[in-house]
């Protein structure tokens, strides 16, 4: 579909004086699942964060030729670039087919919004059969399970024929089987577009990273195969320092402790992540 | 000279009445996000409480100074009596809150008509407030300066309030964190109703004020409300020091209209001017920094 | 039933026709029609704010500003049409000599009257939302702001007794467009545009409702920063709704004008903005003809008990925002869909708001 890659370099991001990411630069290419991994508050979800437009960020995020840092987030997502949010976000009053067709519209000219739908889409039909929920079509994204609540996020993505699919812990929550079927969908989708993947799950991590780049304190630490990654002592390091021991022994071999160990619910994160200030008023206030 | 400085001081007690009005919002909207436009009535009640107060003791030297506290602690309760009642239940729902105290709103405006002469009442004023004080040549009601000295007084006793005493403190845990609050042992529902006590009698108190600079009716409430929102919107939300220039700066602003041009012609420049605002500087009014769109 | 269900708002809105356009004129007395045709003004401003904070989420609560764009324009051409070359009467009685204000002047044609009472709201809703809603001023701000552009509107009115007839408003119009307005049967042609006009809004919300754009809508009213990220601006997705509202506010407010005979602040002040959210929200603010029919019920209860027992209407108007947001926040409406689901399906999907209920039937 495309070649063009997603190339980060230099990137910065400050809230009111604290430097959540400092001068962090990466890459992703088409046919490889990136992973972005790090301990709580090493600034991932912020790169994200600053390639999709939500934060303001310095440096430079390129897509192919294109530079998104600086442009306003819809136009962001018109250059081809998607998102899916640690808290599952689709909309719960909708249906699964409504929710997806709502994805796929941006390519339609406006004077089809104000039409009834006749008919599915065809690139509707092939991303529900890519996620499995076929079967859930009429059902209202409030009522699916949490797991299908991701994948519906991901098909919406596929709809929306993303180039690059910006994943923010797209498995916390699910169960073993959940886990694995995910990442099998990451890899086909992967073949063809930009995957990079915020992970905790180190066991996730493992089987199915093409590429992991380790972030720490806003910086990268350490990046290449997963067994680099792993051997790598300064990583080793930083997981015993900040997530205890359990971690280090994911990291390295029992698969079974891993996803107890680092199982990141939300809220986990988001009290690990209250050090920066800004993150926490943004929560509080968000609720309205 | 008169033309630069009658407006200012003017609008300065102006602004101090907008800000005695717009401390409790700040407070109950700023600090818990209730939208509650029944407090306008509140501070009617705290105007009536006045005129009540003045008819017991008589005297008007005296019962100025009684009325204040006693205002306090009426509008404060029936503040209390509706966030017990109603608001506890809309925490989740704020826009719904807001149509809710609109018909509280109207419900209190309608009783206050039947009670007292629909024309109003008159509260006296007491005799130490006759007068003025000469400032660069104008002469400046001792009335003005009240307000603005009880404003003063309000903002101080309500920053120490929040910022040195135990529940203070517990009031900005639970607005930072409710969860995390509640977990640490805070009761957030005594941190809820105390909250919208205070900031309704100080609803009570901005009515005596009022009733001491205007005519004391059923519908006054009305024309307090709405720029007592506008006020906080513009100081930015849970700030103190905001709602402080704000209002401080609405009221000046808008004595200079009216000086120029006319009262209501002012108020469309006023309206104007806030949205022209809300373009330069929208970072009190909404956030976009989060980590899920929840 | 899936194929049924898209047919039965469309049956709904025919019978609704027939009642208003067949029916109630040969049923009705003059002074009914007369009334009935204002309930369907207020109406019209309630189906826009149906579309805008029932579908949309934006509480509006100042469209007697779009209502007075509508009504003003209209009562400057009728006083203009009934003043004939002169200088309206009131403009008169305190200056003889007094020259017609500018902007009254192009209000002489009808051409610019109609074109008027449709580009006025746009423009100002237009401008208006693209400014706040760009810089995503929302929820309580928006709402407020709104109110206060109702009360300046109405206090700039008040203020400028010469020159739009002060508190007084304007009043007496002999003509409509020509048809003299004391004879009955002319009367009964501008009740049965209105009326009309209101059946035309049902139908464009309704397809609004059904299309794409509806889906849109209510995905933006419940996660506006989720439709960003699916490359949608938002700003422009609500812009269309607000517009389309206030557009059928000021249409409402125009046919109010010949139909009531008077114009006055007082019915587009912030009292009467809030009053046209209360039928609104009665008849249940998502529903396709909850807005429509709770804003006549609540016409019909303003125009009774309202003159008869004007202190017990202000009390039960409180008490319908309290008691209706507070427990129905959909609506009477809400009752009605949850009746029905519950007997087609018992124990199915009782979660499935009206939206989603409504929403369902535009699915093929």
């Amino acid at each position: 579909m495309t070649d063009a890659s997603l190339v980060v370099t230099d990137l910065h991001v400050e809230f009111s004086g604290f430097v959540a990411v400092g001068g962090v630069s990466f890459d992703a290419h088409p046919g490889e699942v990136r992973f972005l991994i790090g301990p709580n508050g090493a600034g991932k979800t912020t790169c994200i964060d600053a390639i999709t437009g939500l934060a303001a960020a310095t440096g430079s995020a390129r897509l192919g030729e294109q530079e998104l840092l600086g442009r306003p987030v819809h136009k962001i997502v018109r250059l081809g670039v998607g998102r899916t949010f640690q808290t599952a976000s689709v909309f719960n009053e909708l249906s699964v087919l409504q929710n997806l067709d709502i994805a796929a519209g941006r390519h339609r000219h406006w004077a089809a919004l104000l039409r009834t739908r006749r008919d599915v889409d065809p690139s509707i039909v092939q991303a529900l059969e890519e996620t499995g929920l076929a079967d859930e079509l009429a059902t209202p994204a409030g009522i699916l399970s949490h797991g299908q609540k991701q994948w519906l996020e991901i098909a919406m993505l596929l709809v929306q024929d993303a180039k690059v699919l910006l994943l923010d812990e797209p498995v916390a929550g699910m169960s073993q089987d959940e886990r694995t079927a995910t990442g099998e969908l990451l890899q086909r989708v992967a073949a063809k577009r930009i995957v990079l993947v915020v992970e905790h799950d180190m066991d996730f991590m493992r089987r199915f990273a093409t590429r992991v780049t380790v972030l720490h304190q806003g910086k990268v630490l350490s990046h290449g195969t997963v067994a680099e990654v792993q051997a790598d002592p300064r990583v080793q390091e930083v997981y015993l320092g900040t997530a205890g021991a359990a971690t280090t022994a994911a990291m390295s071999v029992v698969p079974d402790v891993s996803a107890v160990g680092l199982a990141s619910s939300p809220a986990v994160s988001a009290v690990g992540l209250a050090g920066s200030p800004q993150t926490a008023a943004g929560t509080q206030q968000q609720e309205d | 000279m008169d033309a630069l400085i009658s407006p200012l001081l003017n609008g300065s007690a102006q602004g101090a009445l907008l800000l005695l009005a717009a401390l409790g919002l700040s407070l109950t909207f700023g600090q818990m996000g209730v939208i509650n436009m029944a407090h306008g009535e509140f501070l009617m009640i705290g105007a009536f409480t006045a005129y009540l107060v003045q008819q017991v003791i008589g005297s008007s030297d005296l019962s100025i100074p009684v009325a204040l506290p006693v205002a306090f602690v009426v509008a404060g309760l029936f503040g209390l009596l509706l966030e017990v009642s109603i608001i506890r239940w809309m925490y989740h729902r704020p826009l719904d809150t807001l149509l809710v105290t609109v018909g509280v709103g109207l419900i209190l405006q309608q009783a206050a008509l039947q009670i007292f002469p629909s024309q109003g009442v008159p509260v006296e004023k007491p005799g130490w407030l006759n007068g003025q004080v000469t400032v660069f040549g104008y002469d400046w009601p001792l009335r003005q300066v009240f307000t603005i000295l009880l404003a003063t007084v309000c903002v101080a006793a309500l920053s120490v309030w929040l910022k040195s005493t135990a529940f203070g403190r517990r009031i900005r845990a639970t607005v930072q964190n409710r969860d995390l609050a509640e977990v640490t042992g805070i009761s957030t529902r005594t941190v809820d109703r105390l909250t919208f006590f205070v900031g309704s009698g100080l609803a009570g108190i901005a009515g005596v004020a009022a009733s001491l600079i205007g005519g004391t009716n059923s519908q006054m409430g009305t024309q307090y409300i709405i720029p007592a929102f506008l006020v906080v919107a513009a100081g930015g939300i849970g700030q103190l020091k905001g709602t402080v220039v704000a209002a401080w700066a609405v009221g000046v602003v808008l004595s200079y209209f009216a000086y120029w041009t006319t009262g209501s012609l002012a108020q469309v420049l006023a309206f104007i001017l806030v949205i022209v605002f809300l373009q330069l500087r929208p970072q009190g009014l909404f956030t976009v920094r989060t980590r899920s769109l929840v | 039933m899936t194929k049924l269900r898209p047919r039965l708002s469309l049956f709904g809105i025919g019978a609704f026709a027939l009642l208003l356009l067949g029916v109630a004129p040969l049923l009705l007395t003059d002074h009914w029609l007369g009334n009935l045709g204002k309930y369907c003004c207020w109406a019209m401003a309630a189906v826009g704010i149906g579309l805008a904070w029932g579908r949309g989420g934006m509480l509006v609560m100042g469209q007697g500003v779009f209502f007075a764009l509508g009504a003003y324009s209209m009562a400057m051409h009728l006083t203009l049409e009934t003043a004939g070359d002169g200088v309206p009467g009131f403009m008169v009685l305190y200056d003889p000599l007094a020259p017609l204000p500018a902007f009254w002047e192009p209000f002489r044609s009808a051409a610019f009257t109609l074109l008027a009472i449709v580009l006025l709201p746009v423009i100002v809703a237009g401008l208006l939302g693209y400014a706040l809603f760009k810089r995503r001023v929302k929820g309580a701000y928006f709402a407020i702001l709104t109110q206060a552009l109702a009360v300046a509107l109405a206090t700039l009115i008040s203020s400028t007794i010469r020159e739009t007839g002060g508190d007084t408003g304007l009043s007496d119009f002999k003509y409509f467009f020509g048809f003299v307005l004391d004879d009955p049967a002319n009367r009964k042609l501008v009740y049965l545009i209105t009326a009309a006009l209101l059946v035309v809004c049902l139908l464009v919300v309704r397809q609004l409702y059904r299309s794409r754009f509806g889906e849109l809508l209510v995905a933006t009213r419940d996660a506006e920063e989720r439709v960003r990220f699916l490359g949608y601006d938002p700003a422009n997705v609500k812009l269309v709704a607000f517009v389309g509202a206030a557009l059928m506010a000021s249409i409402g407010g125009a046919m109010f004008v010949p139909i009531v005979g008077i114009i006055t602040p007082a019915e587009i002040g912030a009292a009467a903005s809030i009053l046209m959210i209360a039928g609104v929200a009665f008849g249940g603010r998502a529903s396709l003809f909850g807005p429509a029919l709770g804003a006549m019920a609540v016409g019909w209860g303003q125009s009774s008990l309202g003159s008869t027992w004007p202190d017990g209407w202000t009390y039960i108007i409180g008490a319908l925002f309290i008691v209706v947001i507070l427990f129905l926040p959909n609506g009477l409406s809400s009752v009605l869909a949850r009746f029905t689901a519950a007997r087609r399906s018992p124990g199915e999907q009782p979660a499935a708001a009206t939206a989603t209920l409504q929403l369902e039937e535009a699915k093929s």
